[in-house]
């Protein structure tokens, strides 16, 4: 079977950290590639600046938007406008609720829109209810096509 | 009537009027003068003829009377003359062509003369020795005066026709100098009014009152078009201010917006990290750390949780001032039992009664009134949370311009001298042990029902319940469907 893989794009270390306690903290336990930026986002998924694009498609790719160089809205655009990658469930998982995020991303095509709470036993909550449905209730052609 | 041909109509009247004045005045008393010299002419007539007859008379000779008589043939207005005796027998007479007949005897021997309808009687006495002996009557025909007076009549109409064209003539020759300049002055304001060109002047420099009205009228328009282009300048240079306060409004809206946004995503990060990092802590060094230790986590954990409440206040009470306004007539009765509803599944083990006035409306900008009465109900029901018999009211009181509504209740209340505290911004005047809170519920109900142009005020006293009070602009609908009953408001 092949391995469902996480794809967080994140360039604060300290919520990467954290997300991947939260992951952790709620036993899921794929495999989850960190990307820092929107560049190094792309680069991996269209294999940008000479890099091959990676053969490995993410199961859900957990989004922040406020990213340097290319926010996140670009990389959702990118995605959503890819033929290949255009069915990926992309979760905006960011730390404001601003009306115009919300409403870009969910035109853009953002599966999920998910704030960061504070409190870390929230996100906790949080991140293990998107872990639970995304990976493992979540039916794409892709886990159909691996059984 | 035109000023002008008022002018010419006035001045051909007024000198026809004067003409036919002085002209019958005139051809009057020569009509008196020619009847007077008629009569003086034939009573000299009478006189020579009494003279003449006299002997005649003496000697009763009427053959030489009739002699005398007719030698006044040669005068052709008489028409006949008659010599009388004393004792008033016709004597001896002389009628033109037979034209006169005359009475044997004589009716009225009274001396002097008679006008009658077409001819003249004059009667003389023949005097003998200072005693009348006969009287002698002439008769005389009018013509002489109806030809005289025909003929001042057709010169007083031709003398009335000659001056009046002269008067014509001189009038509209004044009339030019008088009335044009007038026409002038009137087809320039009419322009002026009409094309709203202020640069157009009257020509023309008198000397006279005309020349002051043109030359005041010149003024006026110099005035105005001063005034015109002072407006004018004043006018744009207040559209490019508004244009200059606009721009400098958008650009301070842009950087709020900027700074709204970059507060919510850059803000809270570090307060994740902390809160994160502090359970971290709790969870994976719980063995290392004496209570104290863990104490203090938990109430860093605490802060960093009371700090993002106080951002996500914040940012949605500068979100409040941003968002646009859609007002509409709004149910604010069925709001508020709406309202009411939300807040008693959220907390189903109290017992809050709400009376809720039916038929209550306004307009109002629905979504932004909902948060307002959120923040009151909810403010109402946190505070009457110590009370057995909680009761929160919402209605309206009868004003004449406004709607005013107000939401009550027998909760905490409040020291009415910290009344003035109650809408600031994280003011507050509770501890956070006795009700929790971050301060922002009223200023945010101030901020929507200042957005609503209504006015928001508080009455209160401590342990006795407070009440909220709020205008809205009155809905035109809602004083119809008062009058009739059968509208179906839901209640």
């Amino acid at each position: 079977m092949k391995k469902k893989i996480i794809l967080l794009v994140e360039d604060n270390p300290d919520d990467e950290a954290l997300t991947l306690r939260a992951l952790a903290k709620n036993r899921i336990m794929n495999d989850v590639v960190v990307v820092r930026d929107g560049v190094e986002a792309l680069d991996f998924l269209f294999g940008q600046n000479g890099a091959e694009p990676d053969k490995r498609r993410p199961t859900v790719v957990l989004l922040d938007l406020k990213l340097p160089r290319v926010d996140g809205i670009e990389v959702l655009r990118r995605i959503r406008s890819d033929d290949h990658l255009r069915g990926v469930p992309v979760v905006v998982l960011t730390s404001s609720k601003e009306e115009r995020d919300l409403v870009q991303s969910y035109q853009l095509g953002a599966n999920s829109y998910i704030r960061k709470p504070v409190d870390f036993e929230k996100f906790v909550d949080a991140v293990g209810h998107l872990g639970l449905y995304w990976l493992l209730l979540n039916e794409t052609p892709e886990t159909i096509a691996a059984r | 009537m035109s000023v002008r041909t008022r002018l010419i109509l006035g001045s051909v009247i007024s000198s026809g009027t004067a003409l036919v004045i002085v002209g019958s005045v005139i051809a009057s008393y020569e009509l008196a003068q020619l009847r007077r010299g008629l009569v003086s002419r034939m009573s000299v007539q009478a006189e020579v003829v009494g003279t003449n007859s006299l002997s005649a008379i003496l000697f009763n000779d009427s053959g030489s009377a009739g002699k005398t008589l007719s030698a006044l043939e040669a005068d052709t207005h008489v028409t006949g003359v008659a010599l009388y005796g004393d004792d008033g027998q016709l004597f001896a007479s002389y009628s033109r062509d037979l034209q006169e007949s005359f009475e044997p005897v004589l009716a009225d021997a009274a001396v002097g003369h008679d006008f009658q309808a077409d001819r003249l009687l004059v009667r003389r006495a023949v005097m003998f020795d200072e005693k009348p002996v006969g009287t002698v009557l002439i008769v005389s025909d009018l013509l002489e005066i109806s030809e005289a007076r025909s003929r001042s009549v057709t010169v007083l109409v031709v003398l009335l026709l000659a001056s009046l064209l002269v008067a014509l003539v001189i009038w509209s020759w004044l009339q030019r100098d008088i009335s044009k300049p007038l026409l002038d002055l009137a087809q320039t304001a009419q322009r002026v009014s009409q094309l709203k060109d202020f640069s157009t002047r009257v020509p023309g420099d008198r000397p006279d009152e005309i020349g002051e009205l043109i030359h005041a009228f010149n003024e006026m328009l110099d005035e105005i078009n001063i005034q015109q282009t002072e407006l004018k300048s004043a006018h744009d240079g207040l559209e490019q201010r508004v244009e200059q306060r606009t721009a400098q409004l958008k650009s301070a809206n842009d950087e709020i917006e900027a700074f709204s946004y970059s507060v919510s995503h850059d803000l809270r990060a570090p307060l994740r990290s902390i809160d994160g990092f502090s359970q971290a802590l709790l969870e994976d060094y719980q063995e290392r750390l004496d209570d104290t230790g863990q104490d203090y986590l938990r109430r860093i954990r605490a802060g960093c949780q009371r700090m993002g409440m106080l951002i996500d206040d914040l940012l949605g009470l500068a979100r409040l001032t941003r968002q646009e306004m859609r007002c509409e007539t709004v149910d604010v009765s069925d709001l508020a039992a709406h309202v009411a509803e939300e807040l008693k599944s959220r907390d189903s083990g109290r017992q809050v009664e709400f009376r809720i006035q039916s038929g209550l409306v306004a307009q109002a900008d629905a979504a932004l009134l909902r948060i307002a009465l959120e923040n009151l109900l909810g403010n109402a029901s946190k505070f009457t949370r110590d009370r057995p018999d909680a009761r929160i009211e919402v209605g309206s009181m009868p004003s004449d311009k406004e709607m005013v509504f107000y939401v009550k209740d027998n909760g905490a209340g409040f020291d009415m001298s910290y009344a003035n505290k109650l809408f600031g911004a994280f003011q507050r005047l509770h501890s956070q042990k006795e009700f929790e809170g971050t301060g922002v519920g009223l200023a945010t109900v101030q901020r929507i029902i200042r957005r609503h142009e209504g006015r928001v005020w508080a009455e209160g006293r401590l342990g006795q319940g407070a009440s909220f009070y709020f205008t809205l602009q009155r809905d035109g609908r809602a004083n119809e469907e008062k009058d009739h009953p059968t509208g179906g408001r839901q209640p």
